[in-house]
């Protein structure tokens, strides 16, 4: 479904992505490793166009996304939950989800987002900067499901909530790419939620992909120690 | 001051400074309306706002010049034909300034003020060639002059109701679109963060030129009242660009009902007072006072409170 080749990214003359592949099947969950600085935000930011490429393809189905702009890429089927969360603060919870619409054209926001978080239904009308961290990740997760992707992304999603909200988050991931048949690609320094939630677990350290493996046999050990400084 | 006056002078008097002070504050809101659009909600310092009123005012001027001569008999209908010709000319005005000249410089505001600064001095100086550098007066319609007797001494003029008609329509539309439209929805994302709002799927460069687009065309609109009220000439959006920023800053910026709020606060502290004391002296305590609430208050009368 999400299909990136030789993909490079760089702030001014400092390369940072050097030549990313990655290819994620229909309806699977791919988690991304790393430490800190070793480039998961800067390729989920390159997938989003918010990073220029500076080389290489990236694909969602058919619709190549190299080159276009963050809401071409979001009408052609990705969509993005950012690094804290950034939800529109002074807006409401409703018009947060609805800011997602706009690809699809659609008035009203479809049952079935609120059916995952029934939070957001409850607090639809209080302002989405007064929602505590927990439910401002869900409600970020809702406005990107709100565009209808075929790939979600997510960038370090459990960063700053607590352990309990964490394994529920895992379930609700895999409940909708169970519903929608999406593809998701979250990047990770939580090992134990990468496991939960992933069918495959990829690690980049320095830009470039150093191991790959799926859920089943993978090796903790070799992974937790790419992890650990 | 008061002892000059008896009781019932002073109840008329105070009612037709009140009346004077609703009528500036409808002007003030329609000034400001546009201003709150392009500065409360996108952040650009538009220096040319003034003139982009002006613009409204003087297409009211050849509307009404074109009726008197070939339709005399519409003469009675043609400022409503002015306005929205006034809202269509100034929005599209605005739209290519955004296009040529604002959108490079979302993220440099310093610049913006310089650029849109050097904008309304080309547009001075284009509106002294063609239109000439003497005030134009627009002849208003029979049905809009003279004044509604309410007691013996209370008089309301009616180009005045007609002007606060006109604000509380115009700030009702937009109200709603603002707040109940995707459009609106879109411009209040993009304020907050522009980055996120594109990787949501919103279009923004093309909502920031509709956005600025709009703006300009109810400037334009605002200086289609004005022709009722004053003359138009050259440079006469210099002396309401003050004005306007002062309503818009004081009232708080992205706040649609502060902006209402401080222009009926200004408006009425000024038009009370200028009865009593001379009008500059009303203009010098106004602003005296205004700068010392936003020395308090930085951030205007009417904020939204949040978790940070």
């Amino acid at each position: 479904m999400l299909t990136i080749q030789d993909l490079r990214a760089a702030y001014g003359a400092s390369e940072v992505l050097h030549g990313i592949d990655l290819k994620v099947e229909p309806g699977e969950i791919v988690a991304i490793m790393g430490r800190n600085g070793m480039g998961k935000t800067t390729l989920m930011k390159t997938l989003m166009g918010i990073v220029p490429e500076k080389s290489g393809s990236i694909n969602v189905g058919d619709a190549a996304l190299t080159g276009l702009k963050s809401h071409q890429r979001v009408a052609r089927g990705i969509a993005y939950v950012p690094q804290g969360r950034m939800i529109f603060s002074a807006m409401t919870v409703q018009e947060n989800v609805e800011t997602g619409l706009t690809v699809t054209g659609q008035k009203t926001v479809p049952e079935e987002i609120y059916e995952l978080f029934p939070v957001l239904l409850e607090m639809k009308n209080r302002r989405g900067g007064n929602l505590s961290g927990g439910q401002q990740q869900q409600l970020a997760i809702a406005r990107a499901l709100a565009s209808n992707p075929k790939v979600l992304l997510l960038d370090e999603p459990t960063e700053g909530i607590q352990p309990s909200i964490i394994r529920e988050m895992a379930r609700t991931l895999r409940q909708i790419r169970d519903r929608k048949g999406l593809s998701i690609v979250v990047s990770e320094q939580v090992l134990s939620f990468a496991l939960d939630v992933a069918d495959r677990v990829m690690v980049i350290e320095n830009g470039t992909f150093v191991h790959d493996s799926p859920r089943a046999g993978i090796d903790e050990a070799k992974v937790s120690k790419f992890l650990s400084v | 001051m008061f002892a000059d006056y008896s009781m019932s002078e002073l109840g008329a008097i105070f009612a037709m400074q009140g009346f004077a002070g609703l009528i500036l504050f409808s002007v003030f809101v329609l000034m400001a309306l546009g201003l709150a659009i392009i500065f409360g909600q996108m952040g650009v310092i538009n220096m040319a706002h003034g003139e982009f009123m002006i613009l409204g005012a003087y297409v009211t001027y050849i509307v009404s010049n074109i009726f008197a001569a070939y339709m005399p008999a519409l003469f009675s209908m043609y400022f409503f034909v002015a306005m929205i010709l006034a809202f269509i000319a100034s929005g599209a005005l605005g739209l290519f300034v955004e296009w040529a000249m604002i959108r490079h410089l979302y993220k440099r505001p310093l610049d913006t003020l310089l650029a849109t600064w050097g904008l309304s001095l080309i547009l001075q100086q284009l509106y002294r060639s063609i239109f000439g550098a003497r005030e134009v007066g627009v002849s208003i319609p029979d049905w809009m002059m003279g004044s509604l007797p309410l007691t013996d001494m209370i008089e309301v003029p009616i180009n005045g109701i007609f002007v606060m008609i006109l604000a509380v329509t115009i700030s009702v539309g937009v109200w709603i679109m603002m707040y109940r439209s995707n459009w609106g929805k879109q411009v209040r994302a993009i304020n907050q963060n522009r980055v996120m709002a594109d990787a949501v799927g919103i279009n923004t460069a093309w909502t920031d030129r509709l956005t600025f687009g709009i703006g300009c065309g109810v400037a334009g609109v605002a200086g289609s009242a004005f022709t009722m009220i004053g003359s138009t000439g050259p440079t006469a959006g210099q002396l309401y660009i003050v004005d306007t920023f002062l309503v818009v800053v004081f009232g708080g910026a992205g706040s649609l009902l502060g902006t209402i709020a401080s222009a009926f606060s200004i408006s009425q502290a000024q038009s009370i007072m200028e009865f009593f004391l001379s009008g500059s002296m009303a203009k010098v305590l106004t602003l005296l006072t205004v700068v010392g609430i936003l020395m308090i208050r930085p951030q205007g009368l009417f904020t939204l409170k949040l978790r940070k």
